[in-house]
């Protein structure tokens, strides 16, 4: 079974086409399957593993080792509370337990309503920030528990900017076809480049 | 492809400007600082058009001068690491280590977020100057808002002629690659960052070679440059290296981001002089941090991130550089400080840390994916008072399989501790083992009361329970 949309597939093979091997395409495409579906799906494996010329163990093998990539459904909105020594000294245990109770749930858990996942998670690069959180991925900063109330109903109420799990980046590198100047796989013998010889790219 | 919907972006906040001279946050105040009009308007790819007027030799030669140290933690010489690529071996490649995750470190995403053109004119001026047919900038997979910025600038550099055919009218011409992880944080190690990128599980490779700079990305000569350290290159080809060496010290010339969190009144992200402040000026002088939150005592700090053996406020009037801060017994690492004040709890502080190096093992070394597992077990043990004084033992037993001989170690003279010099032997390939050990050899020795405070009257050892997720 097709996994992808025209649209995805479209945009997969402009993807793969940057890279000198096409395996070098396997987590950018993993996340595109996820930005479709909200988490990544025995299908999409199979799928990628075509694209790249590989097997869907394979894929699955890479997938399986990162932890942004999810094999089950998770939330629309997943909740990550920064719990590594920054934030901890700033308070961030104490916010986790507000979570845990404000949603019903223990941290890895998912509320019923499929709206909310909450999870701990490792260092986001925003220590100064303390305690921080990401809702997929973008941070909110000096998190009190109040302020997480308000970011719950915000994002309940869908008054937020915050796409769906799986979005990353809304905007999208394009190379444009007569600025590309195309990746050479390493197998084929190349010299070195033009402007690196005497007068290359100088008069 | 088109952009999707678009959402405005939110500034990140963090940054705190004090009397520095500033090289990579010059355009930090500007709230449209990321946007190429903005670039260009305030000297912006200046640096690009310098080197294209002089040979790649030139342009390599002005980066060794500069003495331009890498900025992502190992701290080697970026002109020097360039010059490990073998000669007439082509294609080969420039990756941009841009996967911070370090606890505590907080530059790179900044440095991507308000200010992408100087990057990408540093990836140029790297492509250049080495002879690099392509650039492959990794972002990590959790700033969303990173990749968006660094996208669109990418999208503006190319309609502008920056990037790919031909460059400004010249025959230098290459592509640069938005890539980006899926959270991994071993995957900043620069050998495990070429595996995901290749596409596999983000483990390091086996040393030798040391340098991906001869066997990198798919075999090819690769050069993996942190994100601040090519946000340096503009400045140093518009400016010229003698400039750059003026600031700072001889051996640790220019300036560094430092991102000072924790317990302290003004925590946030300083550039600072490098070499010659000290952590002193940083914590307590009144442009930077202003002191310690509450005025209370400084209990202790780690320097250099999480992996950092940790400072007492013995420590205090070290300068901010690698051949003071090394005999002391530690490292500088990525810039990014942790503050403790008098109130912490040291033990449950260091579980923090081992807590974060133990889930980021990537497994392939038995010494730390068995041994980091079983100190955080082990230290949870004692945070939570269920431990013995035999657990303190064991701690280091279990450490020493990861690091055999002495750990290095601050000095406290109070209690007459002589300081063990960096770096440690270890019996793992990558630093991830080692840095689950560091938290706890650090708190053990300078604080080790607080610890047998825990386990007192604690005499039967208690089962660990082992969770078994299926």
């Amino acid at each position: 079974m097709k996994f992808f949309t025209e649209e995805n597939l479209e945009l997969a093979h402009e993807i793969i086409g940057r890279y000198p091997k096409p395996r070098s395409a396997m987590i950018p495409l993993l996340h595109l399957a996820q930005e479709q579906e909200g988490w990544v799906n025995d299908d999409a494996m199979t799928e990628i593993a075509e694209l790249l010329g590989t097997t869907s163990a394979e894929v699955l093998g890479t997938c399986s080792f990162y932890e942004m990539f999810k094999r089950k459904p998770v939330g629309k909105y997943v909740i990550n509370i920064c719990t590594t020594m920054s934030c901890a000294l700033m308070g961030a245990g104490d916010l986790m337990k507000h979570a845990e109770s404000r949603l019903g749930l223990k941290s890895g858990g998912s509320t019923p309503d499929g709206l909310f996942t909450l999870e701990g998670a490792e260092c986001q690069a925003a220590c100064t920030e303390a305690p921080c959180l990401q809702v997929n991925y973008r941070h909110q900063y000096r998190v009190t528990p109040d302020q997480f109330d308000q970011l719950v109903e915000d994002l309940a109420s869908s008054d937020s900017d915050i796409p769906k799990h799986g979005v990353l980046s809304q905007i999208r590198q394009h190379i444009p076809e007569d600025k590309f100047v195309g990746s050479t796989p390493p197998e084929d013998v190349v010299s070195a480049p033009v402007w690196l010889n005497e007068d290359g790219g100088r008069e | 492809m088109t952009e999707m919907a678009g959402t405005p972006i939110p500034h990140a906040p963090g940054f705190i400007a004090n009397l520095t001279p500033r090289i990579v946050t010059s355009r930090f105040d500007y709230e449209d600082s990321h946007t190429l009009a903005r670039y260009e308007s305030t000297g912006g790819y200046q640096g690009l058009k310098k080197a294209l007027q002089r040979t790649p030799e030139e342009v390599h030669s002005e980066v060794r001068d500069a003495t331009l140290l890498g900025r992502g933690g190992a701290g080697f010489p970026a002109g020097v690491k360039w010059g490990f690529c073998p000669p007439e071996v082509w294609p080969r490649y420039l990756v941009v280590n841009g996967d911070e995750s370090e606890p505590g470190t907080y530059k790179d995403r900044l440095l991507m977020e308000l200010d992408p053109h100087q990057l990408i004119e540093g990836c140029l001026i790297a492509c250049y100057a080495v002879g690099l047919s392509q650039c492959f900038l990794y972002i990590r997979g959790e700033m969303a808002v990173a990749q968006e910025r660094v996208a669109q600038a990418l999208n503006d550099a190319y309609a502008a002629g920056y990037v790919g055919k031909n460059i400004l009218g010249t025959e230098f011409s290459v592509d640069i690659v938005l890539h980006w992880g899926a959270g991994a944080y071993v995957v900043g190690e620069e050998t495990a960052l070429i595996e995901s990128l290749e596409g596999n599980r983000g483990m390091p490779r086996l040393k030798p070679p040391y340098f991906p700079a001869s066997i990198g990305l798919y075999g090819q000569p690769t050069i993996v440059n942190n994100v601040e350290t090519l946000s340096n290159l503009p400045w140093i080809l518009e400016h010229g290296a003698q400039a750059f060496t003026a600031i700072g010290t001889e051996t640790s010339p220019g300036t560094r981001m430092v991102a000072v969190s924790g317990h302290v009144k003004r925590p946030g992200v300083y550039e600072i002089v490098n070499g010659t402040t000290t952590f002193r000026d940083l914590l307590y002088g009144i442009d930077m941090c202003g002191g310690i939150r509450d005025d209370n005592d400084l209990k202790a700090f780690v320097p250099g991130g999480g992996s950092a053996p940790w400072f007492t406020p013995e420590q205090l009037d070290l300068p901010f550089e690698a051949s003071d801060v090394g005999p002391q017994g530690s490292m500088l690492g990525s810039g990014a400080i942790m503050v403790m004040d008098e109130t912490t709890d040291i033990p449950a502080a260091a579980l923090t840390l081992t807590k974060f190096y133990a889930h980021e093992s990537c497994g392939k070394c038995v010494p730390c994916r068995e041994g980091g597992t079983w100190l955080e077990q082990i230290l949870r043990r004692v945070v939570e008072g269920r431990g013995t004084s035999r657990d303190l033992d064991l701690l280091i037993e279990v450490g020493e399989t990861i690091c055999p001989g002495d750990f290095p170690h601050a000095a406290v003279a109070s209690k007459g501790i002589e300081a063990v010099p960096f770096p440690y032997r270890m019996t793992t390939i990558c630093f991830v083992g080692p840095s689950a050990f560091a938290p706890i050899h650090s708190a053990l020795t300078l604080f080790r009361e607080e610890f047998e405070a825990k386990v007192a009257g604690n005499d039967e050892p208690t089962m660990i329970e082992v969770a078994v997720d299926v």
